[in-house]
């Protein structure tokens, strides 16, 4: 047991090796990190004024990446649910990248959750047993139950199979099974709780929509395997990964469905809002249209909506959704569609105007991008050192697959 | 003031919880400034839920705060934990009728409850509406009005603060359960508790609740001394604060400031479950409504129109 512990760990140190190119780009991730924390240092320091956040819009740049991000952390489960339910094995090869994905976006999310509160040092208070956690009312307990349990699942399954490989064995799938099956309704849950943390808010007719869950759903589905399939070419290109073309392909089709899906949800939402026009429809109206001279939303959402669109019109023609090119335009286009739609698309415009009907339009100050640019850089080095860790097992492990 | 100590109802759990806690946190206690630093810092690190501390807790931690504050501010600040009297709901009531937009509730509301002065916390806002809008149009309403005289014409005015909900929304979403309503109705915060994730502030639909975006500033000499552990003692930054019917003062059977301050007694303030209060009368004698009443949060604040608009405006 020592010596595979061992073993285990002389493998994790593999992230401190590398080539040249390898330090330079850590570094300059690191770099970024680095400058982050100085921001965050002053947000600490002086308190939240230092963001544009304020009592009218009191969540921000930080929620909505938080929001983003519980999409991306699905990209796991898609490669899961073809693999292991469907036996379609080109995917099962590359699920762990999956994983790898998912427990960084929900590190990431929890790191959003931690920049956003006003007293950090106090979030102990929401712990269960030592704190008082509002369980079961609270849709914030649910979703930090949700969130450290399919982040724990994801890392069981990762390491349990990073361990095997470490020893120069298999894994046994009669583990490994239970573990993956249990992530897809975690996945699921973790969509949809983060969609209640809104809908429970009655005060803002904006989320306390039913359609908030399915759409989150949908945008999940396509904004999180969207990154993981520039992921796979990346490792393709670069680290000469065998990822066969079958398995892109399969998951660009899943990913054609769930962004049409997301794009009719939303029609479904414009049109009941727009077609009734009550006093409730006037955050849609504000973000797709602005009200008099507020409009810092509208170039946003309309980018959105027609990078969506065409990304859709792009992956619903299978010529170029079998061509690499314009697969990746369409990805790229779906990802930045999908950021804005279910970030501040969605954070800002729920609360705007406020509940008595001011309006304050957010545009985030330089310390809150720095802050939020810093754990973007932060989850790509958490992304890059545990594939740095998994590649090359990945690569022996191609010996004994099941 | 509290004379037997508080059973916690389930103790045997209290005690592992207090185990728990020592143990849990003793790493995090390690990387806080040790040696010279205050004391104070660390147990105001470890303090507990207010609700979960007994009376010698309490006492405890009141000392403290005293202290600190009074350091803080040079002068003697006195913190109280009054308990809510027997038989008494509170209950408000707001004549629009009589409202004529002046603003001195929010003044007498910032000096009684030691809001913070730059950045600049109101827990009153007095909305300017047209009349003949709708009240339920917000969105026509203004909130920053500066005229040379109020009342204007042709408007009326609808002041908002914390409406003391009976289903209150913002106590359901907190993760930590800091916010709670208390046995005479007052929603209450324990900001020593609050972590500041401003999931209250999602779910109120009155805008009732404010953040310390900042650490709040109060000039010494304007410091109300006389001060609630659950009311208007000076707050961290990065908390959450709302109005709390001046609990400091209601619950010694006072008026809360802004219905001391009131020029034309347009606010209205009492017992709900004393027939005779003069809340009880209001509700008797004029029709009154409640804000976003669609919502089933059931305020306790009641508006309503007592006396016809015009006499309003200087009683023609």
């Amino acid at each position: 047991m020592t010596t595979a512990l061992i073993n285990f760990f002389k493998d994790a140190s593999n992230i401190f090796k590398g080539g040249p190119k390898y330090y330079m780009l850590m570094g300059i991730l690191g770099a970024i990190v680095a400058v982050g924390l100085g921001a965050y240092y002053l947000q600490f320091d002086r308190g939240l004024i230092v963001t544009a956040m304020r009592d009218q819009v009191a969540w921000g740049f930080y929620i909505a990446n938080f929001t983003f991000l519980v999409g991306v952390a699905a990209a796991a489960v898609l490669l899961v649910i073809p693999s292991y339910l469907y036996k379609f094995k080109p995917i099962k090869e590359v699920v762990l990248f999956g994983e790898i994905m998912a427990v960084t976006a929900i590190i990431m999310c929890l790191l959003f959750i931690m920049v956003d509160v006003g007293r950090p040092l106090f979030v102990w208070h929401m712990l269960p047993v030592i704190g008082t956690i509002n369980f079961p009312v609270s849709m914030l307990a649910w979703d930090f139950f949700v969130l450290n349990g399919y982040l724990a699942v994801n890392l069981a399954a990762l390491g349990y199979v990073l361990y095997c490989y470490s020893q120069g064995r298999p894994y046994s799938l009669k583990v490994l099974l239970p573990i993956v099956i249990l992530s897809i309704p975690m996945a699921f849950s973790i969509h949809t709780v983060t969609a209640f943390l809104y809908g429970a808010a009655k005060a803002r007719p904006m989320w306390n929509v039913s359609i908030l869950g399915p759409r989150f759903l949908a945008s999940a589905f396509c904004s999180g395997p969207a990154l993981m399939l520039l992921v796979f070419q990346a490792l393709r290109k670069y680290e000469k990964v065998d990822i066969e073309d079958k398995a892109i392909f399969k998951i660009s089709e899943i990913i054609t469905y769930a962004l049409g899906i997301n794009l009719f949800f939303l029609f479904v939402e414009i049109f009941t809002d727009f077609y009734s026009n009550t006093l409730s429809g006037v955050s849609l109206h504000y973000l797709f249209f602005g009200i008099g001279d507020k409009t810092s939303l509208v170039p946003f959402i309309w980018t959105a909506v027609v990078f969506n669109v065409i990304a859709f019109a792009i992956m619903l023609t299978p010529k170029y959704r079998y061509n690499f090119k314009t697969l990746n335009v369409a990805l790229v286009l779906m990802i930045i569609g999908v950021y804005i739609e279910k970030g501040m698309g969605l954070v800002i415009p729920g609360q705007t105007p406020d509940t008595l009907g001011e309006i304050y339009e957010y545009v985030p100050t330089t310390p809150e991008l720095l802050i939020s640019m810093a754990l973007w850089a932060f989850g790509a080095m958490i992304f890059i050192a545990l594939t740095k860790f998994a590649l090359p097992k990945i690569r022996a492990s191609k010996d004994f697959e099941h | 003031m509290i004379k037997k100590t508080r059973k916690h109802p389930a103790a045997i759990n209290l005690d592992r919880r207090t185990f728990l806690k020592g143990a849990a946190l003793g790493a995090a206690a390690m990387a806080l400034p040790p040696a010279d630093a205050d004391a104070g810092i660390l147990e105001g690190f470890f303090q507990k839920h207010f609700r979960e501390m007994n009376d010698e807790e309490i006492k405890k931690v009141i000392d403290r705060l005293e202290k600190d504050y009074s350091k803080q501010f040079s002068k003697e600040v006195k913190v109280k934990v009054t308990k809510p009297m027997e038989n008494v709901v509170f209950g408000y009531g707001l004549d629009i009728g009589r409202c004529i937009g002046c603003r001195k509730c929010v003044h007498a509301c910032v000096a009684e409850n030691n809001q913070s002065r730059d950045p600049q916390i109101q827990w009153i806002s007095v909305l300017k509406m047209k009349k003949g809008a709708k009240i339920a149009d917000f969105e026509s309403a203004d909130r920053y009005y500066q005229p040379e005289q109020v009342p204007e014409p042709g408007q009326f005015y609808l002041p908002v603060q914390c409406q003391q909900c009976e289903n209150p929304p913002c106590v359901d979403v907190c993760p930590t359960k800091a916010t709670w309503k208390e046995k005479d109705g007052i929603i209450v915060i324990d900001y020593d508790w609050c972590i500041g994730c401003r999931y209250c502030m999602m779910a109120c639909p009155y805008g009732a609740r404010r953040f310390n975006w900042s650490k709040p500033n109060i000039p010494s000499e304007q410091l109300n001394p006389n001060t609630h552990y659950l009311g208007n003692r000076p707050r961290p930054k990065g908390a959450v604060e709302k109005c709390t019917f001046c609990i400091q003062r209601t619950r010694e059977g006072r008026y809360p400031a802004c219905v001391e301050a009131c020029p034309v007694g347009a606010r209205k303030f009492g017992n709900l479950a004393d027939p005779n209060s003069e809340i009880r009368k209001a509700m008797e004698h004029f029709r009154v409504f409640r804000l976003k009443e669609d919502l089933n949060t059931k305020p306790q604040f009641f508006y309503f129109f007592g006396v016809k608009a015009n006499r309003a405006e200087g009683g023609k």
